[in-house]
């Protein structure tokens, strides 16, 4: 019931703005937030009531929606440790996405605030339908329609590209969705029920043998698993971004005004990271065995090349979007690693790019309101005009360049441990992801020296309001939640362990067996080895 | 007892908070206290362990601090890596030196810092330093090391930056040097974390020792006195279903002495009141002779990595270590582990190829070179391969590595140095060839001389660093001091006043008799630099020369032979160096005649600067006396906790040689700069231009052009790539003609569609929406009062719509 609750406290907040109007904007701002702040308490209720020790799906609510001879649909919610990380996640970012658009000049000069608490409201229960709903049809829909109110925020508050930012965001993840709706519709008429869990659920099904998606016929890449299996990672992999599929995040990420860009890249991203983990690992074993080094290079060099890049950009929030690209390469790698650290690494650093990388944002917004640039030329020396703001600054931009004691480091290091000690991937593959930690201080440190440092010799630098009140309860939560992950991440590691050990033990390492068994019997038989000649990543 | 020790990072951490919290509303003296008690307060308790240690036969303690126990524990992946400190002979060493030149340089601060617009924000950071170094220097496993590691990075990234705002730029490149320091490091700091990784997959854990483990079986006879419990990492609720995954700790405690302070005693009562019952027995029980009683798992790395070589040398058959798919050799992961360590040394302790960064750090205020480029944070790197003895000791390659890394920086910087103009670039140049002396006594196995050099070395360095700043901050007062009387209407003088270099030394001379106490602690720091007798520095240096003879001798192996003869002689070379450079830097700056106007009205400083000098110029001449030939105690002081530390014997020749080369090269710098012709102020000439010698002084004045090979091969090439992949490759390609080409057939398909989509969507359909909503609220107004005129609603019907179609070919089907 709790996950209802959580689930649909947006949607009634939404429900009431529909009687205000656009005069009434602090009724409609307060209204908001006061769900989100709702929402996220009521997620709070449902940590607390969650036995981390139970690695099964929690707080189960369930009735059928459709039912026909051939398939059903079930509206079946539920949380486990891995969804319901990132169900708190996204309560905590949406609150502080909603305070930091009360004074948005966009919203003064373009109006209709009431239509943009509406679709902020609208997002939130679409992502949080996302992370718990457990049956693939509904899912689907949710993953579309979270894609609605994004389209209107940068459509309609966006910067000057706004339109093209748009369409093309809406069309990139729309085409990857098609494959996977394809992917969902054969898993579902094929187990007759769209749902995962559940005596009679996906999930069973394939445990007990009733279904299976065949791995070896007619070739392993061509081969059912397979195909389905790309059909989720290439939607996932576009919403990530996975390189080379990143082109849509830096127009999405320039021009979509700030809490858009916070919610993108806290929240939205980790739909594409989620998924993996929840669908490509548990439904496709296999084909996760199989494909994780080709997959652990593009994460690798999304890693390096979104660092590089990053780093030669001269607009602040392109630089931020383009680290966002390296940040997932992280996450991607830990989740595909395949045990239980890399995945934990994984799931937590989503957590922890959201945080970082929100709160980057969430900085950047803070000047754009002041300045009206984003131009790093344009700045310098901040710092002593903004005393505050550059010392809450410099704690998110260590916080993402990985500083130990801070969450940024627990979540890459234990990405890197796991990745160096899975057995599908190894040393090389951490030794090259390990060089995004030199070249994440890099184009950070670079933006914190051009926008902060140096002398306060701009006139119109030099007498930028001191953060208010408002901006202050924005980014406090970011720093408190900052020093928390780091200093005892414990907390997380526990809600998620025994999740995350026992998705390895009963599909993955099972699939890593049989994968070797088989590579050992082709190479008895002196056969051309398919794993190590498909995979491109050796 | 035990429980005072991670006061000794709360009290700096908090001294470090207050003063950046509250710093702006204090005045200077306030913030000085605080963040001057706090700094003595750790000192205190840095003394209190070293008397406990004294008091229990050297008995290293492990402690779970109170505020955080566990740290990154995954259970299902067999991670357990706590928030543990160790007390041992080696960390108290460390914090001994970081407290006390530590408090010692805070005082100082005072003086120096005295006016500046962000005092307090200083203090704070040098808090901040202490405590990140004591967190480093403390921690009893890697990743605590590595905590503090990149810790003292930022302090030291943020003291290097303390004047980012200065004019003309000149806040920028000192802006520049600290985000040059904080990369070079965090290349090293890269090859640090591969170690990490590597060696938490070798042993599966990372501490160095685990309660109840003897380090060193050869002195120790008794166990280890510690209040681990076997539980302690664990949350205080919910994970009783855990317990089991303690029970090997437990067993540990079977050969560990436990001293529990009241208050976690009842802490630990009130969470698992049953085991503490077993506590006491746990104090009675046998002492074991070695570590032969405990299984793999209950051991640390080091005393894992000990049996395994102790298992192979009996068996004779390598062993082989897994790596999912790969095995390796021991000995090569071995080897591995410590090459990336040393990749970390190079670039915390600021050694070949890694050491660029150090010389230019100099740009943070003076008591920052002191403290963190001189005396402590730049010897992490030195303090962690010591730690990391036990594998050092087996990896014969990377030793032999070490070696050579170590003394070829200690010849480069010492050549550099001797062509530097600027009175602290000499010292930072020092710096690095001190530092390579100490890498290539790690190198050689010399655990205890790189140890009893760090600590000399820590104390003679801040002295000359601060005898430096002294004299700056004197020609400075003596600059304003002339500007403000005798050019009191000269407005354009501004400029001149911004060209004035204070830290260069051509504008110095003839300083001796202004500045007594300042030029006699200077010259005591000098000779104990260049190792002249009875100096601390003459005690370790000789020390490590000694070793490096014995080894060569010693035959233990071909490398290491070599090893030991290329130190030696290296090193003899470098310290003649050392003993001219710093010789010059008398000369140049105290004796003569004043070149400068500035120079001329240089007053003393105060008692704030000067007695901190003299406090330690003591030190630097007793200090010797803790190691010398007839008590080695400092070497029987660190066996306890260094496996392979061992006290090294006098040599009197070498002493006598080594003395000879100190003494010659301060005779030869005497005879080319002494009497006043050092400088050639007319045609700006150093002494050495005049000789033969002048490519050579050229070639250290343009410092070997190192910066320039590193900006041509590898930044300069990185910042070009960088920009043509985010312009031509990510930008021009990927973004905008790939997708073009994607999208060119789509569109013209859809050219129907697109103008919708783009026009409508946004535009049309939102005002078309709006126009229709009017409508149809117009027509809901009276039951609904008027308030539905929104387009949500419309927006929720349109994603209603769009489900239901998606079901229709369902619907279908199904029926």
């Amino acid at each position: 019931m709790l996950v209802t609750l959580t689930l649909f406290l947006p949607m009634v907040g939404l429900t009431i703005l529909l009687f205000m109007n656009d005069e009434q904007e602090d009724q409609i701002k307060w209204t908001t937030f006061g769900f989100t702040i709702a929402t996220f308490l009521c997620s709070l209720l449902l940590w607390a009531g969650f036995d981390a020790t139970n690695p099964a799906l929690q707080m189960v609510q369930q009735w059928t929606w459709i039912e026909f001879s051939s398939f059903e649909v079930n509206y079946y919610v539920g949380v486990d440790g891995l969804s319901l990380l990132l169900v708190l996640l996204t309560t905590f970012i949406m609150p502080l996405a909603v305070l930091s658009s009360f004074d948005a000049h966009v919203i003064h000069e373009r109006g209709r605030p009431k239509l943009y608490y509406i679709f902020m409201l609208l997002l939130e229960w679409a992502m949080l339908g996302v992370f718990v709903v457990q049956d693939l049809f509904v899912y689907y829909v949710f993953w579309e329609v979270s894609l609605v109110p994004m389209y209107f925020l940068i459509g309609i508050w966006g910067g000057d590209e706004r339109r093209y930012a748009a369409i093309k965001f809406f069309l990139y993840t729309m085409a990857g969705s098609l494959l996977m709706l394809i992917a969902i519709l054969f898993v579902g008429l094929q187990a007759g029920t769209f749902t995962l869990p559940g005596p009679d659920g996906i999930l069973a099904q394939l445990q007990s043998g009733a279904i299976n998606f065949p791995f070896n016929e007619p070739t392993r890449f061509f081969s059912t698993q397979s195909l389905l299996f790309l059909g989720f990672f290439i939607a996932f992999a576009i919403k990530v971004p996975v390189w080379p599929l990143h082109s849509w995040l830096p127009d999405a990420h320039v021009q979509a005004p700030t809490a858009g860009s916070v919610i993108l890249a806290g929240v939205l991203l980790k739909m594409g990271t989620y998924g993996m983990v929840r669908f490509n690992l548990q439904l496709f074993p296999e084909a996760s065995v199989y494909f994780a080094p080709a997959i652990a290079v593009l994460a690798i060099i999304g890693i390096i090349y979104g660092a590089w890049v990053s780093y030669a950009q001269t607009d602040v929030k392109k630089l931020v979007a383009y680290s966002s690209i390296s940040h997932l390469g992280f996450v991607v790698l830990g989740v595909f690693a395949l045990n239980s650290v890399g995945i934990q690494g994984g799931t937590l650093q989503m957590v922890n790019h959201g945080i970082s990388t929100g709160g980057l944002f969430l900085l950047v917004g803070m000047l754009y309101e002041r300045r009206h640039t984003r131009d790093l030329d344009a700045f310098g020396g901040i710092w002593k005009a903004m005393p505050v703001y550059g010392g809450i600054s410099l704690v998110v931009v260590l916080s993402s360049l990985g500083l130990p004691g801070l969450n940024g480091f627990v979540g890459e290091f234990t990405i890197l441990l796991g990745s160096y000690g899975s057995l599908v991937l190894g040393a090389v593959y951490t030794f090259f992801a390990t060089i995004g930690v030199i070249l994440a201080a890099i184009y950070m440190l670079h933006m914190f020296q051009k926008v902060f440092l140096g002398e306060l010799d701009k006139e119109e630098n030099m007498n930028l309001p001191p953060l208010n009140w408002r901006e202050i309860a924005v980014i406090v939560p970011i720093v408190v939640m900052i020093f928390w992950i780091g200093l005892r991440p414990w907390t997380f590691f526990r809600t998620m362990d025994s999740t995350a050990e026992n998705l390895v033990e009963e599909r993955l390492e099972v699939a890593i067996e049989a994968l070797d068994d088989s590579a050992d019997v082709a190479a008895a038989d002196g056969e051309v080895d398919l794993v190590v000649a498909e995979t491109e990543g050796e | 007892m035990s429980q005072i020790v991670p006061l000794i990072i709360l009290i700096p951490a908090l001294g470090s908070f207050i003063n950046i919290f509250w710093g702006s509303r204090l005045e200077e003296k306030q913030s000085a206290l605080i963040a001057i008690f706090a700094s003595t307060g750790a000192f205190i308790i840095a003394l209190l362990l070293y008397f406990n240690l004294l008091a229990t036969n050297y008995q290293e303690a492990i402690i779970n601090p109170f505020f955080f126990d566990s740290w990154l524990r995954i259970p299902s992946g067999g991670v357990e890596i706590p928030w543990q400190m160790r007390v041992d002979t080696l960390s108290v060493t460390m914090m001994l030196v970081i407290t006390g030149v530590g408090t010692l340089i805070h005082v100082y601060a005072v003086g120096y810092m005295h006016g500046d617009e962000r005092f307090s924000r200083f203090f704070a950071y040098l808090n901040l330093f202490l405590a990140f170094m004591l967190v480093l220097v403390t921690g009893n496993n890697l990743l605590m090391l590595f905590v503090g590691w990149e810790g003292v990075g930022l302090a030291s990234y943020l003291l290097i930056g303390f004047w980012f705002d200065k004019a003309k730029g000149e806040g920028y490149r000192n802006a520049n040097a600290a985000r040059k320091a904080f990369i070079a490091n965090r290349v090293g700091d890269f090859g640090l974390l591969m170690a990490i990784f590597l060696t938490f997959w070798t042993f599966g854990t990372l501490d160095f020792f685990k309660p109840g483990e003897i380090v060193n079986p050869d002195v120790q006879t008794g166990a280890a006195w510690s209040d681990h419990h076997g539980d302690a990492y664990g949350e205080d609720d919910g994970h009783g279903a855990e317990e089991g995954d303690h029970t090997e700790g437990e067993a540990s405690l079977g050969a560990t002495f436990v001293l529990t302070s009241n208050a976690y005693a009842e802490e630990v009562e009130d969470d698992h009141g049953d085991d503490h019952a077993t506590d006491p027995a746990i104090a009675a029980a046998p002492v074991f002779p070695d570590n032969s009683h405990l299984t793999m798992e209950q051991m640390g790395a080091f005393g894992q990595a000990e049996r395994m070589i102790a298992e192979q040398e009996e068996s004779g058959e390598a062993i082989m270590v897994q790596f999912g798919p790969f095995e390796f050799r021991f000995g090569v992961v071995i080897t591995i582990i410590t090459l990336f360590m040393l990749l970390g040394a190079t670039g915390k302790s600021a050694q070949i190829p890694l050491f660029v960064w150090l010389p230019d750090a100099m740009a943070g205020p003076t008591p920052v070179s002191a403290l963190i480029h001189a005396a402590t944070m730049v010897t992490a790197g030195v303090y962690m391969m010591v730690r990391a003895n036990t594998f050092f000791h087996f990896a014969e390659v990377t030793s032999f590595i070490v070696a050579i890394i170590g003394v070829i920086t200690a010849l480069v910087a010492g050549f550099i140095a001797i062509g530097q103009w600027d009175i602290k670039r000499v010292l930072a140049y020092s710096t690095v060839s001190q530092l390579g002396f100490m890498v290539a006594a790690v190198g050689i196995g010399a655990y205890v001389p790189a140890m009893f050099h760090l600590v000399t070395h820590a104390f003679f360095k801040a002295l000359l660093f601060l005898g430096s700043g002294s004299v700056i901050h004197g020609v400075e007062h003596g600059h304003h001091h002339v500007h403000d009387h005798g050019h009191d209407d000269h407005h354009d003088d501004h400029g001149h006043e911004e060209a004035f270099d204070a830290q260069d030394m051509r504008n110095m001379g003839g300083l001796a008799g202004k500045m007594p106490i300042t030029f006699v602690t200077y010259i005591i720091g000098t000779l104990a630099l260049a190792g002249i007798f009875p100096l601390a520095g003459f005690w370790s240096k000789d020390e490590i020369l000694a070793d490096a003879w014995l080894v060569g001798i010693g035959g233990g192996g071909f490398l290491h032979s070599l090893s030991g003869y290329i130190a030696l002689v290296g090193l003899l070379i470098a310290a003649g160096f050392t003993a001219f450079y710093m010789w010059r830097q008398i000369e140049l700056v105290f004796f003569g005649e004043p070149r400068s106007e500035a120079a001329e009205h240089a007053p003393e400083s105060t008692a704030w600067i000067t007695i901190p000098l003299m406090v330690l110029a003591f030190f630097v001449i007793t200090l010797g006396a803790m190691n010398t030939p007839w008590g080695h105690r400092f070497a029987t002081w660190l066996e306890y906790s260094a496996r392979h530390a061992h006290a090294g014997q006098f040599q009197i020749l070498l002493a006598i040689i080594a003395l000879s080369v100190g003494i010659g090269g301060i005779y030869l710098a005497r005879v080319i700069y002494g009497d006043k012709k050092g400088y050639d102020a007319e045609r700006d000439l150093d002494a050495l231009q005049k000789t033969p010698a002048a490519p050579a002084w050229h070639a250290a004045n343009q410092r070997l052009w190192w910066d320039d090979v590193y900006f041509a091969v590898f930044i300069n090439p990185f910042i070009a790539a960088g920009k043509f992949l985010a312009d031509v490759v990510d930008w021009r390609f990927l973004h905008d003609d790939f997708h073009n080409l994607l999208t060119a057939g789509f569109q013209r398909a859809g050219g129907m569609l697109a103008t919708p989509v783009d026009r409508g969507v946004i535009d049309g359909s939102v005002l078309g929406l709006g126009r229709f909503a009017q409508w149809a609220g117009d027509r809901m107004r009276r039951p609904q009062n008027g308030f539905v005129r929104s387009y949500g609603v419309w927006l929720l019907s349109g994603a209603i719509l769009v489900v239901i179609f998606l079901l229709i070919p369902l619907f279908q089907n199904g029926g």
